[in-house]
């Protein structure tokens, strides 16, 4: 569960999100909005990555404000360009990397980059350089990177914007198959299909909130 | 650019089998070793000797290749100097030293898994907690380098065609702003991705 209350955060003289309250419970919720709407805003305060001018963002009960570190333990970001979150030289390696950090034994960790490799089709590249992957392939990786942690909450910032369609459907097909609770802010529409709940911000406001096919009726009438 | 983005060549020779520590150990006493080493035919012989190690890794010349070939010109500029300055016996003892010093460490990097490598820092670095230093950052420094060879090298790279396609491929100007500006902005990117992957715990 993820609640904001009255969430206002201010950037120099700008307001990019003003008062949002809103619980979020749905397994499968989107965020859509046009480009300075205050949407990666919104995703980056579920983990702490930004904090809110006033108000409150609870994650399973914990403020970000002051368990940051706890929430991160929870929530699994991933970013819309991957190449920014890629930290370690091989793929193997960057998978395992936050799983060292946490001190888990390494037999366990062999086990688990294995596992997620595997799952998502990225095994036969474990031992090659982060860079040579393609973008989807990246992207891929970024997302095991995350799922590798068993995060409760995973968080994704556009994570399609950079992939071309195969690639896009693919992350659309794998977001449909995780347990987890999974919160989008995305301009792909399509893959929004399936979920609980889509929310419409404008200005920093939310200004639809609702079902993805009412949500993106809302939204193509904002813009036209 | 492998050689200079720690990338492992898998293998199961007796090398890659090494304990990390052993090598660097070994990498130390060998760069030792060929300072202390003054003829060309005693280099020589260090060369047959790390060619002899590459052969046993199984790691192909390519990779080898890719070891040394960045340090072309500066060896090429190193020996032209030395053969002015100290006679072609001289320039060729320091050119070899150089290279082969660089041909040894590629192979330390070619052959170990930076993870592997990365706890063996951590470990070797353990004393630094006693002032203040967490050994994981430290070594995550290091890695982060790596890392960030390629990365920047793309930037560069992108920078290098925008120029093209607006014609002003002579202009510093034109290359270091947007290379330095990128840059940057992948700094703050990686800082907050490694926020969001627990690293400020």
């Amino acid at each position: 569960m993820i609640e904001f209350a009255d969430v206002r955060v201010r950037l120099g003289r700008r307001d990019v999100l003003c008062g949002i309250t809103a619980t979020l419970a749905e397994r499968r919720v989107g965020v859509i909005g046009a480009n300075g709407s205050g949407k990666s805003t919104l995703a980056r305060l579920i983990n702490g990555l930004a904090l809110p001018t006033s108000g409150t963002v609870t994650v399973r009960g914990m403020d970000t404000r002051r368990q940051a570190a706890r929430i991160r333990r929870e929530v699994g970001f991933v970013f819309t360009d991957p190449d920014a979150q890629i930290v370690m030289p091989t793929v193997a390696e960057d998978v395992a990397f936050s799983l060292r950090r946490r001190g888990v034994p390494k037999a366990e960790i062999d086990r688990r980059v294995h596992d997620v490799l595997a799952r998502y089709g990225l095994e036969e590249h474990a031992d090659q350089p982060a860079h040579q992957l393609s973008g989807g392939e990246k992207q891929l990786l970024a997302l095991c990177s995350v799922l590798v942690l068993e995060p409760a909450v995973l968080v994704m910032d556009e994570p399609t914007t950079l992939l071309d369609l195969r690639h896009s459907r693919r992350i659309a097909a794998l977001l449909r198959e995780l347990p987890q609770q999974v919160i989008v802010a995305t301009h792909d529409l399509p893959l929004l299909a399936g979920f609980d709940r889509v929310l419409v911000l404008d200005r920093g406001k939310i200004v639809a909130d609702a079902d993805p096919e009412t949500a993106i009726a809302h939204y193509r009438a904002l813009l036209s | 650019m492998t050689g200079l983005t720690g990338a492992y060549v898998p293998g199961d020779s007796v090398l890659h089998r090494l304990p990390a520590g052993a090598k660097l150990l070994g990498l130390l006493l060998a760069g030792t070793a060929l300072l202390l080493l003054g003829s060309p035919v005693a280099l020589g012989a260090a060369a047959l000797a790390v060619a002899l190690l590459y052969a046993i890794s199984g790691v192909g010349a390519a990779a080898a290749w890719a070891q040394v070939r960045p340090l072309r010109w500066f060896a090429a500029a190193l020996f032209a100097m030395q053969l002015v300055v100290a006679g072609p016996s001289a320039a060729a003892v320091t050119t070899l030293r150089v290279v082969l010093a660089v041909a040894l460490a590629g192979l330390v990097t070619l052959t170990t898994r930076t993870t592997v490598m990365l706890a063996c820092l951590e470990r070797c670095l353990a004393p630094a907690r006693y002032v203040g230093l967490d050994p994981f950052r430290l070594s995550l420094l290091l890695s982060l380098t790596l890392r960030c060879v390629p990365v920047v090298a793309g930037l560069a790279g992108r920078v290098r065609e925008a120029q093209r396609a607006r014609g002003v491929e002579r202009s510093l100007r034109a290359f270091a702003v947007p290379l330095v500006v990128s840059t940057l902005r992948y700094a703050d990117a990686l800082g907050e991705a490694l926020s969001a992957r627990g690293l400020d715990d």
